[in-house]
């Protein structure tokens, strides 16, 4: 009776909030991401910017001077560390913001219009799905010598909407059958009120939890591209340090480690933060896993 | 002003098939507060009667249903009291100091629980049949032949009117919810338990399944004799399948007497209250009185009485003093009428509440 | 008990309006030969079968029966939220069907539908305000947010959430299922409407709300001329809230019985009707001991897609007589002082 049913938090912020400090897991993640975020972006303004080549200290050791060492140019590994996580992060946040824009849109209105328009709507999507990611940024980076971060991320963010899409509009179809819809609808208060102010709304927590990890895939996606060459820069970023790292055989000598690994790290550490945050947050603002 | 015999401190009743003594039942909410749902709740059930819990959702009746057989969500626990219970063997148990395999054989052999939801209580990919052989299986010692357990499973679907060749192969979905409700009752009575807890049995019901129900469960309590304790809000539930009712309010008893007792001589203004608000569908036409608010949250109570603040005869000292559950008249076996209200006296002598 | 019992001769007259005849002018919401189908994989199930019903301004029509006998579906037609397979609805004597898109906005503001549960209909994210001004904003009937709150204060008010300041920015799951369900009812109000209809509104109530519910309701019937379709199994709540109107009780998609409400509730007349009456729980242990019930030779609804022939409820009437019963279908007509469908007691 009323005892076994918990009241949810004051609204979406409110039960995000609840969800990453409740419970230990939730708010090591938090924690996690926050320090990877303020490394990168409070980082760069501690840090000497300019990093200068110093042909006397190639693959130099770690010391007081270099925490980190030096990599193949001489360069402090530890600054690079810090002006390199800017890049990849931004393009993954923006990235995930042009999928999960594009998706709840399509997703709600093929999911509450349906019909015609949502059949086409689904035949763009099983087209989108079939583009080979790899291919297509094979062919633009051939095209563009340089792409800017922006670019990138509008790029990621248009190919990887559908999945999210698809799920999205099958929540809406069940969200469209609940009363409170249907009370709008005898109101009177027009479709895309509905849609927008009525029922996604509802989804918001399921749209929260899709856009962190929509932004952890596009991370590994920006990182794997800078890997496989695919994207030229000359800008200092994570990806591209191991990139590098491999181009010059740093995997051969034990000196080069830091800067092969240090990256690694880095992502590996944003990345389990951001998923270890999802999955307490998903408890809390999922009603069907939050009553266990 | 004597106190109700069945007070906390009393021993147990000499031939009581439950003694409920001073039980509090409270749930965890967080990791260090808990709230308490029930509060000193104290009665003495005798073999082959039969009592309604009434009052508003919320007041506690199905949590103390539940905490009589230890059937609490997990985060809830009988926190004081005792629960004694008299087994077919002649001894006295406390249900709260059962171990884990004693209580499960206690459950259905004993006393056995009908739920709410009638199809929660099935698993849904299991057919009648497998819940009825489970049940056997599970509770009674000894092992008995399939056929055997079979075909007392069909008698049983015959005592509550059901067909047996056509339900025990059903799933459970493919019944109707009166044949559920029924199904489930068949199943409670299949290890022959001295007492059934009943919870809101027709709640969800048709109305004239719910007759069809009603009946059966007089009808079946003449043959068997099992006691039952029911809980619902539907008065007329409790007029007419109870020997005796016990109001709820706030976690608390507040009022307690036979049937005729409440519904004819209510002494608390807040059993009166609940009559009243049931629009009769026999006679002319009565305007049933409506009773505004709703009960205090368990965790906020009032210092006094807790009805107080919807009391439409409370005076200043309702809200200061808590009042205790007095016995107005005394009856043997449980029967006694008592009710919790400073002014239960004022009020019959102001015609209020009628004796 | 305090007894407030009012005689049935001091009750204002049923007078003309609430007799059943259909074919007056003044319903403002009428169902004529309405049947709705129902297509599913064991065949199609007729829900509705042939139903006429009016709705007039300030009465009560209350739609009684067990679950499956096609109430909700039929004030689903009457809301304009399914279209009858076959059959009419019309309000202010033009036909829904046949409407223009200005008539049909007008239709679907001025016809109301209130559920069941107050925890689904409310928008769990949306506060009290929000919910009940969504229309009034919509449909600009108010110019600014001032406006909109002042506005929504006074339906709030007027369904009894008083004061109306402590709930306006409360979300759903804040409030208790009896004020959820006067938001609900606010938020129909918003909209001024001529019909509510009312679909077992007060059926997942305590019954310590369920009567206030119904006095606010009462309050909007004859204080605004509200007409109502109430839909509900208990037919203690029929009684009370339609004393002054009429009753129709519904059986497996068809009218079996309709009158005032009096008539049908105090002296029933159709078999199926004196099976409801007397199956109702009493709060009164002796007369729930010395009532007369009405024994049903089967206690389970036949299935929808395999009818009976002749009249629906004969398998399960006490009065079942052999001949014309299994075979012929009675028709609903004048019988006594009520439309009766009954081969036995019909006609006399």
């Amino acid at each position: 009776m009323t005892a076994t049913t918990t009241a949810p938090a004051a609204g979406v912020w409110g039960a995000i909030w609840q969800g990453v400090t409740r419970s230990t897991s939730g708010f090591v993640g938090l924690c996690l991401v926050l320090s990877v975020l303020a490394f990168s972006f409070v980082g760069p303004f501690l840090v000497d910017s300019h990093n200068p080549t110093d042909v006397t200290s190639i693959w130099g050791p770690i010391s007081a001077e270099h925490w980190l060492g030096t990599n193949h140019e001489g360069k402090d590994t530890f600054v690079q560390l810090v002006l390199g996580g800017r890049e990849p992060i931004w393009v993954g946040f923006v990235a995930a913001l042009i999928t999960v824009a594009i998706a709840v849109v399509l997703g709600g209105v093929a999911g509450y219009v349906r019909g015609r328009v949502d059949h086409f709507l689904l035949q763009v999507t099983d087209i989108t799905m079939t583009i080979p990611f790899i291919v297509l940024m094979l062919v633009i980076a051939s095209f563009y010598r340089t792409a800017s971060p922006l670019t990138v991320s509008l790029i990621i963010g248009l190919v990887t909407w559908p999945y999210l899409m698809r799920s999205i509009r099958a929540q809406v179809l069940t969200l469209k059958e609940r009363e409170f819809v249907e009370a709008a609808r005898i109101q009177d208060l027009g479709t895309a009120r509905i849609l927008f102010v009525e029922v996604l709304p509802n989804m918001a927590g399921y749209v929260f939890i899709n856009f962190i990890i929509a932004v952890t895939n596009a991370i590994y996606a920006v990182v794997g591209m800078y890997l496989l060459g695919l994207l030229p820069s000359t800008a200092d970023n994570w990806g591209l340090m191991i990139q590098q790292a491999w181009d010059n055989n740093a995997f051969l000598l034990p000196r080069a480690a830091p800067f092969l690994i240090a990256p690694m790290v880095m992502i590996m550490l944003f990345q389990i933060g951001l998923v270890t945050m999802t999955r307490s947050l998903e408890q809390a603002l999922n009603p069907r896993l939050r009553d266990r | 002003m004597s106190h109700v015999t069945d007070h906390p401190a009393a021993p147990p009743a000499e031939r009581a098939l439950l003694s409920v003594r001073g039980v509090d039942v409270g749930y965890r909410t967080g990791r260090r507060s808990r709230v308490t749902a029930v509060r000193d709740v104290s009665f003495d059930l005798y073999p082959g009667q039969s009592m309604a819990l009434v009052g508003e959702s919320g007041c506690g009746k199905t949590t103390l249903g539940l905490g009589l057989l230890r059937l609490l969500p997990r985060n809830g626990v009988v926190s004081a009291g005792e629960i004694l219970f008299r087994r077919k063997d002649g001894r006295l148990v406390d249900v709260r100091s059962l171990a884990r395999e004693e209580l499960r054989r206690f459950r259905w052999s004993e006393a056995a629980m009908v739920f709410q939801g009638a199809m929660n209580a099935f698993n849904p990919v299991l057919r009648v049949r497998d819940h009825f052989l489970d049940t056997f299986r599970a509770h009674a010692g000894g092992r008995r032949p399939r056929a055997q357990l079979l075909e007392h499973s069909a008698e049983l679907l015959r005592m509550v009117r059901l067909d047996p060749v056509r339900v025990l192969d059903s799933f459970p979905h493919e019944l109707s919810g009166g044949m559920r409700q029924r199904t489930l009752i068949a199943l409670a009575l299949a290890l022959e338990p001295q007492l059934l807890i009943l919870d809101e049995p027709t709640t969800a019901l048709d109305i004239l399944t719910q007759r069809s129900i009603v009946e059966r469960l007089a009808e079946l309590r003449e043959e068997l004799r099992f006691a039952m304790v029911f809980i619902t809000h539907d008065l007329g539930l409790a007029a007419e399948l109870a020997d005796r009712v016990g109001t709820m309010y706030a976690g608390r008893m507040v009022e307690t007497g036979t049937t005729r007792d409440i519904f004819h001589r209510a002494r608390h203004p807040y059993t009166s209250a609940l009559i009243n608000s049931v629009p009769p569908v026999t006679g002319d036409l009565r305007i049933p009185e409506s009773l505004p608010g709703g009960p205090p949250g368990i965790g906020a109570l009032p210092p006094g009485c807790s009805f107080a603040p919807r009391c439409a005869h409370a005076v200043d000292r309702c809200a200061s003093t808590r009042p205790a559950l007095d016995v107005l008249r005394t009856r043997p076996e449980g029967m006694s009428h008592a009710a919790a209200c400073l002014r239960s006296h004022e009020l019959f002598a102001e015609g209020v509440t009628r004796d | 008990m305090i007894d407030r019992t009012v005689p049935a001769d001091q009750q204002p007259a049923p007078g003309p309006p609430s007799a059943p005849d259909p074919g007056t002018g003044d319903a403002v919401l009428s169902l004529r030969g309405v049947h709705q189908v129902f297509p599913t994989p064991r065949g199609d199930v007729s829900a509705v079968s042939g139903i006429d019903l009016d709705v007039r301004p300030g009465r009560v029509l209350c739609l009684v029966g067990e679950s499956g006998c096609g109430k909700t579906t039929s004030a689903r037609v009457a809301a304009g939220l399914a279209a009858p397979t076959r059959g009419s609805v019309s309000f202010r004597s033009g036909d829904v069907a046949a409407m223009d898109g200005k008539e049909r906005a007008r239709f679907r503001r001025s016809v109301q539908y209130i559920h069941q549960d107050p925890y689904a209909s409310l928008n769990p994210v949306r506060t009290v305000y929000s919910t009940v001004s969504a229309g009034l904003r919509r449909h600009k009937l108010v110019r600014d947010r001032r406006e909109a709150r002042r506005a929504t204060a006074e339906l709030l008010e007027r369904v009894d959430l008083t004061p109306a300041g402590d709930y306006l920015d409360k979300y759903p799951h804040q409030m208790s299922g009896g004020q959820r369900q006067r938001v609900a009812i606010a938020r129909a109000l918003a909209m001024e409407p001529e019909v509510i209809i009312a679909d077992e509104s007060t059926s997942m109530l305590d019954v310590s709300i369920r009567v206030s519910l119904l006095n606010t309701l009462g309050g909007l019937r004859d204080e605004l001329g509200v007409g109502f379709l109430f839909i509900t199994h208990d037919l203690a709540v029929a009684k009370y809230f339609a004393w002054d109107g009429e009753i129709a009780v519904m059986y497996l998609g068809r009218i079996v019985e309709h009158g005032s409400t009096p008539r049908v509730v105090n002296d029933p007349r159709h078999p199926y009707t004196r099976a409801l009456v007397s199956a109702v729980c009493e709060p009164d242990p002796d007369l729930a001991r010395t009532r007369d019930r009405v024994r049903l030779r089967g206690a389970d609804i036949p299935d929808l897609t395999d009818l009976p022939p002749g009249c629906d409820f004969h398998p399960r009437c006490p009065l079942y007589e052999q001949g014309d019963c299994d075979t012929v279908r009675p028709p609903l007509v004048p019988g006594h002082d009520r439309l009766l469908a009954c081969h036995v007691v019909g006609g006399g």
